[in-house]
């Protein structure tokens, strides 16, 4: 790892955590609790550069403004098969088609595949139920909602979520 | 001119009833789904509704209700954590039945009319 971005994670993470405490605490302008606050602050990270794990997956912040964009789009997909599987639940005629089913088109990281299995557990009506090198195992409770282009669709908008250059592989 | 404050902070409370009581109905939905889904695949789609369209409908109305204050940004932060991790556990407890050889129903499913139920109760 280059300096310049050991540095950048120790920086994001640092604002991060003082964000945090100043969220939770409340308190701007008490000199004691503040300078706690910073202590506090001050043993978390050492404690992470003691531990060695300052790297993507402990300093993940850069990846939120690609994120936020996903999550709009994913309240809408979320808002419309809750509105499809609330339909089917109150039915009295409850008509069911449960899949397994096997998605091959994934994004080609593991921070877009993690966030893509977990994108299909979030939308009502899909669960991921098992992840393997090239495939997610995804148990659907109506067949209409197991759509090959719908799953690629997603798979592409996390891909590009958390930014990687080329498409889903 | 009028001014037109007054109506706005009336209309952020109409606003913030109207999620919170749409977010109760959609916790209510997959309690019935909860208990009329056949199987136990089936019955997390269910609560995958109280999980995540309820939640958010419930954490955005009471936000609207709190306005701009400490309270919207931890409930902020308390949505986030949510988002991250009941996919997580839901998951979690999915795999555990697939690990263990649990077969879902596939193919057609069709529950029983909740009036063929209540003949049975008699």
């Amino acid at each position: 790892m280059g300096l310049g971005k050991f540095i950048g994670y120790l920086v994001s993470l640092s604002a991060m955590l003082v964000a945090l405490w100043l969220t939770l605490s409340g308190y701007f302008d008490k000199p004691l609790l503040l300078s706690l606050g910073a202590v506090s602050v001050g043993i978390t990270v050492l404690l992470v550069l003691r531990m060695r794990i300052l790297d993507d997956e402990a300093s993940p912040y850069h990846r939120l403004f690609g994120l936020v964009g996903f999550w709009g789009w994913l309240l809408v997909e979320i808002i419309k098969s809750s509105l499809i599987v609330s339909k089917n639940i109150l039915r009295p005629e409850m008509l069911l088609t449960p899949r397994m089913v096997r998605v091959k088109t994934l994004p080609a990281s593991t921070y877009g595949r993690v966030l893509f299995a977990n994108s299909i557990t979030l939308t009502p009506g899909t669960v991921s139920v098992d992840l393997d090198d090239d495939e997610i195992i995804v148990h659907s409770l109506l067949k209409e909602m197991t759509n090959k282009d719908d799953f690629a669709e997603m798979a592409r908008r996390c891909a590009r979520a958390v930014g990687e250059k080329e498409s889903i592989s | 001119m009028i001014d037109i404050m007054p109506y706005l902070e009336i209309l952020r409370y109409v606003l913030a009833g109207a999620l919170l009581f749409g977010g109760a109905v959609f916790m209510i939905i997959g309690a019935v789904g909860m208990l009329r889904l056949p199987d136990f695949y089936a019955r997390i789609h269910a609560a995958g509704i109280t999980d995540t369209l309820a939640t958010v409908m419930l954490i955005a109305g009471m936000m609207l209700h709190s306005g701009f204050t400490q309270t919207t940004a931890k409930l902020a932060l308390v949505a986030i954590f949510l988002f991250l991790t009941s996919p997580t556990a839901t998951h979690a407890v999915a795999n555990a039945a697939h690990k263990a050889g649990l077969k879902p129903r596939l193919g057609k499913v069709q529950p029983p009319h909740p009036r063929d139920k209540m003949k049975g109760a008699k």
